[in-house]
């Protein structure tokens, strides 16, 4: 028993977004066999356009708590929520504006990343506490802000967001463009180094030149602009910015970065295990509802298999501190 | 309380050794601690003292050796520090162990488990008032004052009453004091030392280490020597005197070709790249360093060097009060653990990280460069390892510093400071950094050297020596041997 | 420092003050709420909140933290509305067994060293996963005692202003003041002092997790007598309010610095801007940004002090 789970555990630390695939893949083959192995494209494609939103948020979150033990942002939700709805009003529902409003949506997940780095940096308070009280009065003024009338995302847009090119959400495309440049970033720029530096000892990464102030506030501002990006895209998917359409996406954007490998304690994360994790929790639902569970077991089951993997992964070094 | 003193000892090591890894951190110690007496442990930076007190304290055990509590022998595997604490044996530590998020009141009953039920509070709070008023009369420390909100020197007072508490349950019979007056002002060290006094009279026994002579010289019965994880001197207190000690504790180096040669002319000229004051300097003694010098910082470990180090090192980015440095500056850890290593890195990764921006173009780094600077940092400074892709953490302890050495050489650096970066390294690794370190220096380059072995201060051109956060000497090339750096260690007595 | 006011003693205060200047600013605007009925009906959703909070207070102090709270309470609301009602002996087996979880989870935080806000977070999905099936669709129905005890009208004095002062002072009686309180902050403040001094930390936080369960029960229970029905989603604010609530009331983020009473006034405070605002006329979107803006505001406060402190010393 303990034999496996040290063999578990050092496949884990050669390979840790490895899990993330083979759990999607094994309950992909589960779905189709309960299928009789009709509808596959079906599954795959709605799971890459689905994943693709999971993916967004979780990259960011990734590049935030790779910065080091806890670094975490909590205002993720409130900035889609606020990010959709600047977007929407701006581009109007004319295909012209998208560009300008994509700008916007950009500009506010900018001024919400400035703003969480300066409460973690002049207040020095811990980024948990910074980011939840931002995220408090970014939501209001999403609240505020998105009073009124539901305003139609562009047609040309909306087609971005829900079409698909030779089966393929285009969406989904982008969205592994995207990612594949964010690994290069993370893994071969400066700005990755020097980020997992900070995550792994930020007292050696100071004492090594590194800029540590500088680099955390970018790492902030990403990922706010991946919230931003997805405030538009979400808006895009479902016809228009609606309140609550970022709520799932705080607690999903930490399971994401968790399932796929990345250590809680910083400094050692990985793009390619979010979009696995992304894909293994839409297929989750995929296949529960196929066995028409509900969605409390299926809630459970994602909670406990959260539990599990950082049960598996922890241990290795000190978490919070 | 004053009864006959017992013949047998209330702790008693023989052939006691303690190894980390590779290093032998004490190489058969005897010591043996009677009922009434105080005990003077002198040494210098890496005799042991620390090691054997912690082993006496119970939060480490010996690697081999006996262990006697009151007359009986204890496997040294059971060593622990309940058994430690029911002989009666109790440690102020250096690094406190007070919790600061409690009041002082607080912190007893943690330390006492003894102390609960109904009015739990006035007895620990009248037990800690009691010690204290003992040892330091006049001391203002409120019991119900949070530990956090006094000054270091209070908590340290605190810490100490707190050993000294006699309960129903316990009373301590061997109170360790590791430095304690580090952080007391005059008065209040003397008083403690007076109440030390008090203590062995009654038939209590103290452990005083102290690096003012004065203390150990007015307060101990017997003085013991420790050099290289061993004792080498232990007679009563009258059989030495100042110069006789501080020769025990230095030894003959037996390696003094490594002494610098003077350069045709004097490197202390023109404009100091570093210039850098502690910020308890009262006088106007500064640490300067000019180009292609080396410049030692000398002294016990953790008496001002490191933090100084800091200090400069936040003066390149920032504007600071006590430095200015004029140049770009690299730093090489001691404390790899904390200051230096990336443990999740490659050897490879963990050296090119300070030149990332000079190996990449448009913010990509290129494999190609860093490769070719991994590979000849690899052979510079013959780091053994058979891939530099490998974990950094596969090196020995020696190579990671060689690989910490390369980050900083390999920089644009001008300035290399570094904090005492020989700590548990091996003797043929060392001397391949003295000979790099050496030529680097030749070359222009200049080194800020924080170290706490006397030998390498012979690579330095200019040494100052600090003492409870201030230069207190400061020595010119030829100017200075083990015994003049070891005389301004140690301070002269309580004055 | 003579002329300066002590930072301690104005850290302090911070929280009531500002609890003390928003009542003060409700009743000018609204007098009418300066009486029984008017507390009671600004108080009622207020003493759960408190509850939820202080379970994360006993998180806290061990330097973790609980993003499942909200889950939990919305689940044990949940069982209250059906189990507790229609088979009391399961509802009272489930409730037990929810607490020996929390118990549970300190354990293998601890054990295996693993960052609390991960495993809290796998949990809060746990919970509400739990909620859900137990309680599909909104609905359900208090059980008739429960509504009593809570709805119970107190001579003079509201119920739940007298929950309040009762709950902020047994708490602090038992973890400021009591022995063992002593020993459980001590563990959240130096780990290694209280291990050196032959404490079991395994002990300590498993009991601050079974805190936590309990208080997580009683808010739980608390909530469904005042609203008499559940649904799985009735509580999820509540693990961020909680966690702005130990915040505003003085508590620190690591270290074991917390303070209970202060936490109960925080979790008043900020169930109560919510009534100002909507006095002031102020649209109720504003309420959570006025939360949001108060904690950045007492944060930078504290800061402040703080700076002061530094370099005072």
């Amino acid at each position: 028993m303990s034999n496996s789970l040290a063999r578990l555990q050092s496949v884990w630390q050669s390979a840790p977004f490895a899990f993330a695939f083979v759990g999607a893949g094994i309950i992909f083959a589960v779905t189709l066999a309960a299928n009789q192995g009709s509808g596959a494209g079906q599954i795959v494609s709605a799971a890459l356009a689905f994943g693709s939103f999971y993916a967004l948020v979780g990259i960011g979150q990734m590049f935030v708590i790779t910065s080091g033990p806890g670094n975490i942002d909590l205002s993720v939700p409130a900035n889609i929520a606020l990010s959709g709805a600047v977007a929407m009003k701006v581009m109007a529902g004319s295909d012209a504006m998208i560009a300008v409003g994509v700008l916007a949506a950009l500009g506010c997940g900018t001024a919400i990343g400035t703003a969480n780095y300066a409460l973690i940096s002049v207040l020095r308070i811990p980024p948990i506490i910074a980011t939840l009280s931002s995220s408090f009065v970014v939501q209001s003024l999403a609240i505020v802000y998105g009073r009124g009338l539901r305003i139609s995302p562009p047609p040309l847009l909306a087609d971005i967001a829900t079409n698909r090119v030779a089966g393929l959400p285009i969406l989904s495309i982008l969205v592994i463009a995207l990612a594949a440049v964010m690994a290069i970033v993370l893994h071969r720029s400066v700005y990755g180094r020097f980020l997992t530096a900070i995550g792994q000892n930020m007292n050696a990464a100071n004492l090594a030149g590194i800029q540590v102030g500088l680099v955390r506030y970018a790492t902030y501002v990403l990922c706010a602009l991946f919230a931003a990006l997805c405030g538009v895209m979400l808006a895009a998917f479902s016809g228009g910015a609606s309140l609550n359409m970022g709520e799932e996406y705080l607690l999903a954007s930490i399971a994401v970065v968790v399932i796929g490998g990345t250590s809680v304690a910083g400094g050692f994360s990985n793009v390619s295990g979010v979009w696995g994790a992304a894909l293994f929790l839409y297929l989750l639902v995929t296949m529960m509802n196929t066995f028409g569970v509900g969605s409390g077991l299926r809630q459970i089951l994602t909670g406990l298999i959260i539990v599990a993997v950082i049960t598996l992964a922890g241990g290795k070094r000190g978490a919070r501190d | 309380m004053s009864g006959p003193i017992e013949d047998v000892a209330l702790v008693a090591l023989s052939g006691v050794t303690k190894s980390f890894g590779a290093v032998r951190a004490l190489a058969g110690v005897d010591l043996a601690v009677r009922r009434g007496e105080c005990v003077g442990l002198v040494g210098h930076n890496g005799a042991g003292k620390s090691t054997l007190m912690q082993i006496l304290a119970g939060t480490r055990t010996p690697t081999d050796g006996r262990f006697a509590l009151a007359g009986k022998d204890i496997p040294i595997a059971d060593v622990s520090v309940s058994r430690a604490l029911d002989a009666g044996i109790r440690c102020v530590f250096q690094e406190l162990s007070l919790c600061p998020n409690l009041t002082a009141t607080e912190n007893v009953r943690v330390r006492h488990a003894t102390l609960s039920g109904f009015g739990w509070r006035r007895k620990a709070s009248r037990l800690l008032t009691e010690a204290l008023d003992s040892i330091f009369p006049g001391h203002g420390i409120a019991p119900a004052a949070t530990v956090g909100d006094l000054s270091l020197g209070r908590r340290q007072m605190v810490e100490i009453a707190i050993n000294f508490i006699v309960t129903d349950a316990a009373e301590p019979k061997l109170v360790i004091l590791d430095e304690p007056t580090s952080s007391l002002d005059q008065s209040v060290a003397s008083q403690l030392l007076a109440f030390a006094r008090r203590f062995v009279e009654r038939g209590g026994s103290v452990i005083l280490i102290s690096h003012i002579l004065g203390d150990i010289f007015s307060t101990a019965n017997r003085i013991v020597v420790m050099r290289d994880g061993a004792v080498v001197a232990d007679r009563p207190v009258a059989a030495f005197d100042r110069a006789g000690l501080v020769a025990a504790m230095g030894h003959v180096a037996e390696d003094r070709d490594g002494r610098r040669e003077a350069p045709a002319k004097s490197l202390r000229e023109g404009e100091p790249m570093v210039v850098a004051m502690p910020p308890r300097q009262e006088d106007e003694s500064r640490v300067a360093v000019h180009r292609g010098e080396i410049v030692g910082l000398a002294g016990l470990a953790g008496h001002g060097q490191t933090a100084l180090l800091r200090l400069v090192h936040h003066a390149v980015h920032h504007r600071s009060r006590y430095a200015t440095v004029k140049g770009r500056m690299a730093f090489v850890a001691g404390d790899r653990q904390s200051d230096g290593v990336f443990p999740l890195w490659s050897i490879g990764e963990n050296v090119t990280v300070r030149s990332l921006p000079s190996l990449s173009r448009f913010g990509l780094v290129s494999s190609r460069r860093e490769a070719a600077m991994e590979r000849e940092w690899k052979e510079t400074l013959k780091i053994r390892t058979p891939d530099m892709d490998d974990n950094i953490l596969t090196l020995s302890g020696g190579n990671q510093q060689k690989a910490l050495f390369a980050r900083a050489l390999g920089s644009d650096a001008e300035i290399i400071s570094m904090d005492d970066p020989m700590r548990g390294v091996d003797v043929g690794t060392k001397r391949e950094v003295y000979e790099r370190i050496r030529q680097e220096a030749g070359r222009g380059r200049s080194f800020l050297w924080y170290t706490t072995e006397f030998d390498e201060l012979l690579h330095c051109d200019h040494v100052y020596v600090f003492r409870e956060g201030r230069i207190v000497a400061e020595l010119g090339r030829g100017e200075f041997d083990e015994e003049k750096v070891l005389q301004a260690s140690f301070e002269e007595a309580a004055a | 420092m003579i002329g300066h006011p002590d930072p301690k003693l104005l850290r302090a205060a911070v929280p009531a003050l500002s609890l003390a200047l928003l009542l003060v600013a409700i009743f000018i605007i609204q007098p009418r709420t300066m009486s029984y009925f008017g507390l009671n009906l600004m108080l009622n959703l207020a003493l759960p909140i408190a509850f939820a909070t202080m379970a994360q207070l006993f998180i806290l102090t061990v330097n973790d933290l609980d993003l499942s709270i909200g889950g939990f309470v919305s689940m044990v609301a949940c069982i209250a509305a059906t189990w507790l009602n229609e088979t009391p002996l399961l509802g009272i087996a489930a409730l037990i067994a929810s607490i020996a979880a929390y118990a549970a989870l300190g354990a293998l935080i601890h054990l295996r060293n693993l960052p609390s806000i991960v495993v809290t977070l796998g949990m809060s999905f746990v919970w509400l996963g739990c909620a859900v099936l137990i309680l599909p669709s909104p609905g359900g129905a208090a059980p008739a005692w429960l509504t009593a005890i809570v709805k119970f009208q107190m001579p003079f004095v509201p119920l739940s202003i007298v929950a309040c002062a009762g709950l902020g002072l047994i708490v602090h009686l038992g973890l400021m003041r009591s022995a063992g309180g002593v020993v459980l902050r001590a563990s959240g403040g130096n780990p290694q002092a209280v291990a050196r001094a032959g404490w079991s930390l395994l002990k300590l936080k498993v009991t601050m997790y079974a805190l936590a369960g309990t208080f997580g029960v009683i808010a739980g229970l608390i909530l469904v007598g005042t609203t008499t029905s559940a649904d799985a989603n009735i509580a999820l604010r509540y693990t961020l309010l909680s966690i702005a609530g130990v915040i505003l009331g003085g508590g620190e983020f690591t270290g074991g610095r917390v303070s209970p009473i202060g936490a109960v006034l925080g979790a008043l405070t900020l169930a109560l801007v919510g009534s100002l605002l909507s006095f002031l006329r102020i649209a109720p979107e504003w309420q959570i940004g006025a939360q949001g803006l108060m904690l950045i505001v007492v944060l930078a406060l504290r800061s402040l002090v703080n700076q002061f402190e530094e370099r005072a010393a």
